[in-house]
């Protein structure tokens, strides 16, 4: 079964941790996490500010803070190890096999250059093609995500264009090496609600024609349920539920995922006026060792048995749906070891 | 229908931009011939996207900005010529981000205890009390009294807002974006105050918000922004149900209800936000619009009367004189 | 930890010590504040006890005393007496040292204070009301920047006639640019907050707004050009006394001994050494204090 998978597996990353010190003592934002995308599929990690879903991502990218370590098992590109082979190795394969997509488009842009210079300079880096290939690649993906004229908009500055505008050029420059893997760090949230509707249509359209793997990271419920394969939940540095969209939003296990969507308004569901549901309590530090779930303190079933000892990631009765809670495991082996489990 | 608490008459707010060097300024129309009426005890959601103009009304609303012509009133008297104290303790505003809108060098109890201060409230020793009634009505606990705003969470600082907005008691709050900043837990339960306050305090709120989830949970009357132009206004339960204006429409479809069996949405909008220095001819939204019609590009659409609402669109031209017929 | 820390942790939700108790923290790490804390701290009980723990009187001739190297040179002549010396009259060197830091602080904190006032003003005013107020201080800032400082200073103070007083107008109203540019921007930043527009929606007057909303916010900006200022101020009357322009003799300022000391320093170079090394440590003081209060007060602009 992995040989087989792994075809079409785009990346493969088991239990990842990332600990960064600090003056109190060391803060573990990122621990155990497991995560894995095919080709062709999007997943979207979901959680709240502060739940470790950034930094997962830039700790996949090898991009994170100079003081963070990391520490995984296994972490695969397309059957490949990613996982510390060197600084030089690693810029090769970001913006080539696998790239990302950031939240501001303003800031990932540099003013000082035309998107045309930045868009073929992507390119180059990485393939030996002439400007004149790199710029006829540049002009068909800026008509790709839809901006017309493209030929003219070569010779723009980022400042020159709106923000919607410049988020589908991020999104053209992350497809230039035709990536095995995009990972999109909240793509709209600065974006207005009709531009956002728009760039996730075409996120979506573009990940189904070439192909690729998608992670998409957000807060947002409403995105999730909308672009989503399969949706992993964060809390608290951990994934704590794993399943496809409709098991996730039609059928959640874990007390934190159904908390959250309880919280969201819902038109057409939602009685106007009526009062929304609340998760009381706050997150808790991850500074140090924690035992236990990490929810434990905020659930409304929390029991004494959920405040000792590790609590694993463990199928529940559906196929590919794993939650980490006492309450929905049925009895068998932790996930990490029933090889895609989740998939 | 009940009284009017506050009201923009024909409102206009010009800015005067530089156009780079030696060039001449140019207007940028920030809000355009707005009218709008508040009522008492409704919820009035103001929507619209980024550079529509809703917070430069807000602003005008709050008193902080004079507008370039029009008027505004507070309970029939123009604000402009309101004494500054006296507005303020009708109309208070409560901000999107919690983390600029506190002071961090000030403590929680000197930010809820200002407005007191400021009034020149005469009883200095009830001050502490009555901060202490109001932050258990806004769900603080009271050891925080002493705290700064960067020993809270989000969500508590936006108590804290809320705290300082409500002390003296207003009337009317200006909600800009009130819960956009905080994440969906703390969300929920700072809806959920804003709806309990509003209820046991009589409160009209005037709430500005791109989130249209929010806006259909909370709101009794939707007025749609684009542009510097109120394009829309209804009830909310026809807005939501019937909207009628195609910026409208777009705008309620493009909202992310968190149901995996529909994909994402395609608004069929124009790509473009248009420049506001270079307004569009005509219809200002007719370059984004799927139905647009020739004419749309020259003549700007009138004020079409609905119901309880109106709409300014091209489309609807037809139901001009009939008023209140169709709907 | 146990689970027992995570659950306190929960239920305190100010885990963070106030701002107070963590700025604490921050001084007694910061090894730059504390030197330069200890030395001007230093400096300054010199200046202040000068008459008490001096050797002798600062305008004393006593020319048969003259020129007698401080102790540590093998010379016979070099006395307990006058530990550093005394200079070219027979006047104590380390009385005069320690008078010469009384000039140099006055001077300092005077030019830094009268410049300070200047030019907070105006750029707070500039930054909080932008528009025409900011056309006009902006004009007044570039005017002031066209004019070559020490040039200035050397006409005024030689059409007018130097004094202390003098000396220190005549800074404290050239060095005022820097503030004045600071607290500008430092002023609109926070002007643009939202705490400024909600305390003018709860009717604050403007001077409420500016003192007890705007000022908090940028006074360690204010604190930092303050020192840089200081620093500034004391170099310059240094250079003027240097000239013969600054403060007269027999005035004991370290700019004036140095200038008195020039001709003889390849003879006696301590005449020249020692109040420079006093200048030198005097300005490194200041500045490593500045910078120290930028980095205590501000911990999120490092790194």
């Amino acid at each position: 079964m992995p040989e087989n998978s792994h075809s079409k597996r785009v990346l493969e990353v088991k239990r990842l941790n990332v600990e960064i010190p600090v003056p109190t003592g060391l803060l573990r934002p990122v621990q155990d996490v497991s995560l894995h995308v095919d080709r062709g599929e999007t997943l979207c990690v979901v959680g709240e500010s502060g739940c470790g879903k950034s930094l997962t991502s830039l700790a996949i990218m090898d991009l994170l803070p100079t003081k963070a370590k990391r520490a995984c098992d296994e972490m695969r590109l397309s059957g490949d190890t990613v996982f510390d082979i060197g600084e030089r190795a690693m810029s090769d394969i970001r913006g080539d096999r696998m790239s990302m997509i950031f939240q501001e488009p303003m800031t990932s842009l540099n003013p000082a250059y035309t998107i045309g210079n930045q868009l073929v300079e992507a390119l180059q880096r990485h393939r030996n093609v002439s400007k004149a290939q790199a710029r006829d690649r540049a002009i068909y993906l800026l008509e790709k995500v839809g901006i017309t004229a493209a030929a003219s908009r070569l010779g723009q500055y980022p400042h020159q264009l709106s923000g919607g505008l410049r988020q589908r050029v991020m999104i053209a420059m992350a497809l230039m090496c035709g990536p095995d893997l995009i990972i999109a760090d909240e793509p709209t949230t600065a974006l207005d609600v009709t531009i956002q509707a728009q760039i996730l249509h075409l996120l979506s359209d573009l990940q189904r024609e070439f192909q690729m793997g998608m992670i998409l990271i957000t807060h947002d419920l409403g995105v999730v349920a909308r672009i989503a394969d399969r949706v992993a939940v964060m809390y608290a540095g951990q994934v704590v539920e794993t399943g496809t969209a409709e098991q996730i939003f039609n059928a959640p296990q874990h007390p934190y995922t159904r908390g959250l969507l309880d919280c969201i308004p819902i038109p057409g569901k939602t009685k106007r006026g009526a009062r929304l549901g609340a998760i009381p309590g706050i997150v808790p530090s991850l500074v140090g060792h924690m035992s236990g779930c990490h929810f434990a303190s905020r659930c409304p079933q929390a029991h004494e048995g959920c405040e000792t000892g590790d609590i694993e990631l463990l199928p529940t009765a559906q196929p590919g749906h794993v939650c980490r809670c006492l309450l929905t495991q049925t009895p068998g082996t932790p996930v990490h070891e029933t090889e895609g489990a989740a998939s | 229908m009940s009284d009017v608490v506050l009201e923009a008459r024909d409102v206009t707010r010009t800015f005067m931009i530089s156009g780079g060097f030696m060039k001449p300024k140019r207007p940028l129309h920030a809000v355009n011939g707005i009218d709008l009426r508040i009522r008492q005890g409704e919820v009035l959601a103001l929507v619209g996207e980024s550079g529509c103009g809703k917070t430069t009304l807000a602003k005008m609303l709050l008193g902080l900005l004079p507008p370039t012509s029009g008027s505004l009133q507070l309970d029939g008297k123009p604000i402009e010529t309101m004494d500054r104290l006296r507005v303020a303790q009708t109309v208070q505003p409560i901000f999107q981000d919690p983390y600029s809108s506190l002071n961090p060098r000030k403590s929680i109890g000197s930010i809820i205890t200002l407005p007191l201060k400021v009034q020149g409230d005469k009883d200095p020793g009830t001050w502490r009390k009555r901060a202490d009634e109001i932050m258990e009505l806004v769900g603080l606990p009271r050891r925080v009294y002493n705290n700064y705003p960067s020993q809270l969470s989000g969500g508590q600082r936006q108590r804290v807002a809320i705290a300082r907005a409500l002390i003296n008691r207003p009337r009317i709050v200006i909600c800009d974006e009130p819960t956009s900043a905080l994440d969906v837990s703390v969300q929920s339960q700072i809806l959920n105050l804003l709806q309990d306050l509003r209820e046991e305090l009589g409160l009209t709120y005037l709430v500005i918000s791109h989130n249209l989830a929010v806006v259909e949970h909370m709101a009794t009357r939707v007025a749609v922004m684009y542009l510097g132009r109120i394009v829309e206004e209804e009830d909310a339960g026809t807005l939501f149900d019937t909207p009628k204006h195609p910026y409208s429409k777009a705008l309620l479809e493009s909202v992310l209800t968190p149901d995996p069996s529909l994909g994402v949405p395609d608004t069929h909008l124009g790509a473009a936000y248009p420049n506001p220095l270079d307004m569009p001819s005509g219809c200002r939204f007719h370059p984004r619009c799927i139905k647009a019609m020739p004419h749309c590009s020259t003549t700007a659409p009138r004020k079409i009367p609905f119901g309880d609402g109106h709409v300014e669109c091209h489309l609807y031209d037809e139901n001009e004189g009939k008023g209140k017929l169709a709907s | 930890m146990t689970i027992d820390t995570v659950k306190t942790q929960v239920t305190t939700d100010s885990q963070e010590p106030s701002p107070g108790a963590m700025m604490r923290k921050r001084i007694f790490t910061h090894w730059g504040f504390m030197i330069g804390a200890f030395v001007l701290i230093a400096i300054f009980l010199m200046a202040l006890l000068a008459p008490y723990i001096s050797p002798g009187d600062p305008f004393d001739q006593v020319l048969s005393r003259k020129l007698i190297p401080p102790i540590w040179s093998d010379s016979a002549k070099a006395t307990w007496e006058h530990p550093l010396g005394t200079d070219h009259l027979g006047r104590d060197y380390m009385t005069r040292l320690f008078y010469g830091a009384r000039i140099s602080l006055l001077i300092g904190f005077g030019a830094m204070l009268i410049s300070g006032v200047i030019g907070t003003t105006l750029g707070v005013l500039a930054g909080y009301y932008g528009g025409r107020v900011d056309m006009v201080v902006n004009f007044i800032i570039t005017t002031r920047l066209s004019m070559p400082v020490v040039l200035v200073a050397l006409a005024v103070v030689s059409i007018v006639g130097s004094s202390l007083t003098v000396v220190i107008w005549v800074l404290g109203l050239l060095i005022w640019d820097r503030f004045a540019v600071v607290m500008r921007s430092a002023t609109q930043q926070v002007r643009a907050l939202d705490f400024v527009t909600s305390a003018q929606a709860l009717g604050c007057s403007t001077p409420r707004i500016l003192l007890t909303e705007v000022m908090p916010n940028i006074t360690n900006h204010l604190i930092v050009i303050a020192t840089l200022e200081m620093a500034h101020a004391i170099l310059l009357e240094a250079a003027l006394s240097f000239l013969g322009l600054g403060v007269q003799p027999p005035e004991p300022s370290w700019g004036l001994m140095i200038s008195e000391a020039k001709g003889m320093i390849f003879f006696d170079p301590w005449l020249i050494t020692i109040p420079g090394l006093a200048l030198f440590a005097l300005v490194l003081s200041i500045n490593l204090l500045g910078d120290g209060i930028r980095d205590v007060t501000a911990p999120e602009n490092r790194n």
